[in-house]
C-alpha cells in the first residue's frame, strides 16, 4: 500500500499539532472516533465571536497516516475561514486533496465530523454563556 | 559497518532462502532436471535420489522416518490434506474435530469447510497467555472425536502450545493428533515421538528454503495413519498426494532442514539474546507498552508488543525502512484487528497498537539496535500527536469515556 506524497508530507510534518484551552468560551472542541475503531481525532478551533472567523486551529489524532493527514489538512483549511465556510468543507474535498484510496475514506469522514463537532461545541458554549462574557472589549 | 536498509524483521511471514540452500538447488533446474517418477533412466534416478536424500534430511529434523514424509506445495496444502484427508478416512469412526481459536486460517477455514460437510468442530478458547487449557481439551473430547489439531507455535505471538501434553491425551484416547508446525520446526526442538505427533505440517519457506514446497509428516506405526488423498493422479507420495515432485524445491527444503538442525542451538540462543535486547530497551525507554502472549512459552525469535495510544499502521509508516507487521485493523484486508489478539482478551484499542517483531538468521545486533531506536523515536513522536496519550496522562479513564458513534466509526 503506497501513500500519496501529500499524506506522507502531513504525516511527517503535521500542521497545527497541539491543544487550545478547552474552557475558553471562544474555543470549540470536537472529539470524534473511538480507540476500539483505531481512530480518534481531536480538533480545536478558536473562533472570533464578532467576525465568526476561525483564528486558530489545533489537532491531535490517534490513527493511521491517512487519519493524521486528514486532520492536519482540516486544521490548515479551517484557519482563516468563517464558521459557515468551514461547515461547507466536505470529506470528498479531503479525499481529493490527499488522493485517499477507498479504504481510507472513513478518515476523511472523521475529519469532516471533527470540524462539525468543534463548531457545534463552540455554538453550544455561546448559547449557554452570558453575552457579557463574549462581547467584552468591543463598542467602548 | 553501515546498515543496509530496509531491514527485514518479519521472519514469521517468510524467510530469505539461505545462499547455501540456493547453491544446493541450482543443479536441479537444468542439469539434473529429471522427473523423480521416471523409473527407467538415469535422469529419473538422479532426481529420485535427490528427493530421497531430502526426505531423510527433513525426517531427521523432526525425529521421523523418511517414508513418513509426504511432499506438498506448502503448509496450507498440508493442513488441508491432514484435516480433510483424516476427516474423510475416519468418517465412520466419528465426525468430531477439536481445534483452537488462534490457529492459522489454513486450519480455521478448513474446519469451516468440514462443518459444511456435516462435521462438528470444537474451537477451544485460549487463556490470556495464548495457551489452551488441557482440562478444556479433555472435556471437549467425545466418542465421536477423530482428530485434534492444535498448532505448535503461533505465527503472530509466537506462543508455544503444550504439545507433549496434548499428544499424551490424544494417544490415551486413541484420537489422531495433528499440529501445524510451520513456525516451530527448525526453530525449536520438535520430535514426533516425544511429542506424540501423528501428523505435522511443515513448509520450506519459513526455514530459509524456497516457497511453494511443503510436507506433511504422516505416522506409519503406532498408529498407522491413513488419509484420503485430496489430489488424485499418478499415485505419488504413497498415494496420498499425486503430482510430479518439485525436485529443486524439495532439494532446497532438505538442505534447509539440515542447516536448521545443525545450527538450531546456536541460532536460537543468539536470536533470543537479540530479541530480549530489543524488548528490554523498549521497556526501559517507553511507558505503556504491553507484551501480547506468554513470555515463558514463546519462540525465541518472536516478540509482539502493544504500544498503547499509537495506532499500528501509523507506527509502521514512521519506521518505513523496517519490515515488521501490525495487528492493527488498518493493515488487514478485513479492517478487523487481529483475531489472535482478541482471543487472548487484548482489547481492540490495544490490538490496534500491536507490532510483531520476527527476528531471523540474517539479523545483526546493529540492525536490532537500529530498529529499537527507530521504534522508540517514532512512538514518542506519535504520542505527542495522540489525544489519547494526553488524556491518559491527565488521568482520564479512556475506557469510561462515551465515544461518539460517528459515520467514520463503522468498524
Amino acid at each position: 500500500m503506497a501513500y500519496s506524497d501529500k499524506v506522507v508530507d502531513h504525516y511527517e510534518h503535521p500542521r497545527n499539532v497541539g491543544s487550545l484551552p478547552k474552557e475558553d468560551p471562544n474555543v470549540g472542541t470536537g472529539l470524534v472516533g473511538a480507540p476500539e475503531c483505531g481512530d480518534v481525532m481531536r480538533l480545536q478551533m478558536k473562533i472570533n465571536p464578532e467576525t465568526q472567523v476561525i483564528e486558530e486551529a489545533k489537532f491531535k489524532t490517534f490513527g493511521c497516516g491517512s487519519a493524521i493527514a486528514s486532520s492536519s489538512l482540516a486544521t490548515e483549511w479551517v484557519k482563516g475561514k468563517t464558521v459557515a465556510e468551514a461547515l461547507a468543507i466536505s470529506n470528498t474535498d479531503i479525499v481529493r486533496e490527499l488522493s485517499l484510496p477507498p479504504v481510507k475514506i472513513h478518515c476523511s469522514v472523521l475529519a469532516e465530523d471533527a470540524i462539525k463537532a468543534a463548531i457545534a461545541d463552540w455554538k453550544k458554549k455561546k448559547e449557554t454563556s452570558t453575552p457579557a462574557q463574549t462581547t467584552s472589549t468591543v463598542g467602548d | 559497518m553501515a546498515i543496509k536498509l530496509p531491514i527485514y524483521m518479519d521472519y514469521h511471514a517468510t524467510t530469505p532462502v539461505d545462499p547455501r540452500v540456493v547453491e544446493t538447488m541450482l543443479p536441479y533446474f537444468h542439469e539434473k532436471f529429471g522427473n523423480a517418477a521416471s523409473r527407467n533412466h538415469s535422469f529419473g534416478w538422479t532426481a529420485e535420489e535427490a528427493v530421497e536424500n531430502a526426505r531423510a534430511q527433513i525426517a531427521r529434523l523432526i525425529g521421523a522416518t523418511p517414508k513418513e514424509i509426504i511432499f506438498t506445495s506448502g503448509a496450507t496444502e498440508s493442513n488441508n490434506l491432514a484435516l480433510k484427508g483424516a476427516a474423510e478416512m475416519y468418517r465412520e469412526k466419528g465426525n468430531h474435530i477439536i481445534t483452537q481459536v488462534t490457529e492459522h486460517k489454513a486450519i480455521l477455514d478448513t474446519c469451516k469447510r468440514l462443518e459444511k460437510y456435516g462435521y462438528e468442530v470444537t474451537y477451544l478458547p485460549v487463556a490470556k497467555d495464548g495457551r489452551i487449557d488441557l482440562d478444556d481439551l479433555r472435556r471437549a473430547i467425545t466418542n465421536k472425536t477423530i482428530l485434534i489439531t492444535i498448532m505448535y507455535a503461533n505465527n503472530e505471538i509466537g506462543v508455544v502450545q503444550p504439545i507433549q501434553e496434548i499428544g499424551k491425551i490424544a494417544k490415551e484416547k486413541g484420537i489422531l493428533f495433528h499440529t501445524d508446525g510451520v513456525q516451530a520446526a527448525g526453530k525449536i526442538p520438535v520430535d514426533v515421538q516425544k511429542d506424540n505427533l501423528d501428523m505435522i505440517s511443515l513448509t520450506a519457506h519459513k526455514i530459509y528454503g524456497p516457497k511453494g514446497c511443503g510436507a506433511l509428516y504422516v505416522r506409519r506405526r503406532n498408529p498407522r495413519v491413513q488419509l484420503s488423498a485430496q489430489i488424485d493422479g499418478g499415485g505419488h507420495e504413497r498415494g496420498m498426494r499425486s503430482g510430479t515432485l518439485n525436485v529443486p524445491g524439495i532439494v532446497g527444503f532438505g538442505k534447509a532442514a539440515e542447516l536448521c538442525q545443525i545450527e538450531m542451538a546456536d541460532e536460537s540462543a543468539r536470536l533470543r539474546g537479540l530479541r530480549d535486547r530489543l524488548k528490554d530497551t523498549i521497556f526501559a525507554k517507553l511507558d505503556e507498552v504491553y507484551i501480547n502472549g506468554s513470555m515463558t512459552h514463546r519462540l525465541p525469535h518472536n516478540i509482539n508488543i502493544s504500544f498503547a495510544f499509537v495506532e499500528g499502521e501509523s507506527l509502521l509508516m514512521g519506521i518505513n525502512d523496517v519490515a515488521v507487521s501490525s495487528g492493527s485493523a488498518c493493515t488487514s484486508a478485513t479492517l478487523e484487528p487481529s483475531y489472535v489478539l482478541k482471543a487472548l482478551g487484548v482489547g481492540e484499542d490495544l490490538a490496534h497498537t500491536s507490532i510483531r517483531f520476527g527476528l531471523g538468521r540474517f539479523n545483526t545486533q546493529e540492525e536490532v539496535d537500529y530498529v529499537t531506536n527507530r521504534v522508540i523515536e517514532v512512538v514518542q513522536r506519535l504520542r505527542e500527536l495522540s489525544p489519547l496519550y494526553e488524556m491518559a496522562k491527565e488521568g482520564i479513564d479512556l475506557s469510561k469515556m462515551n465515544w461518539s458513534a460517528t459515520a467514520g466509526g463503522e468498524h
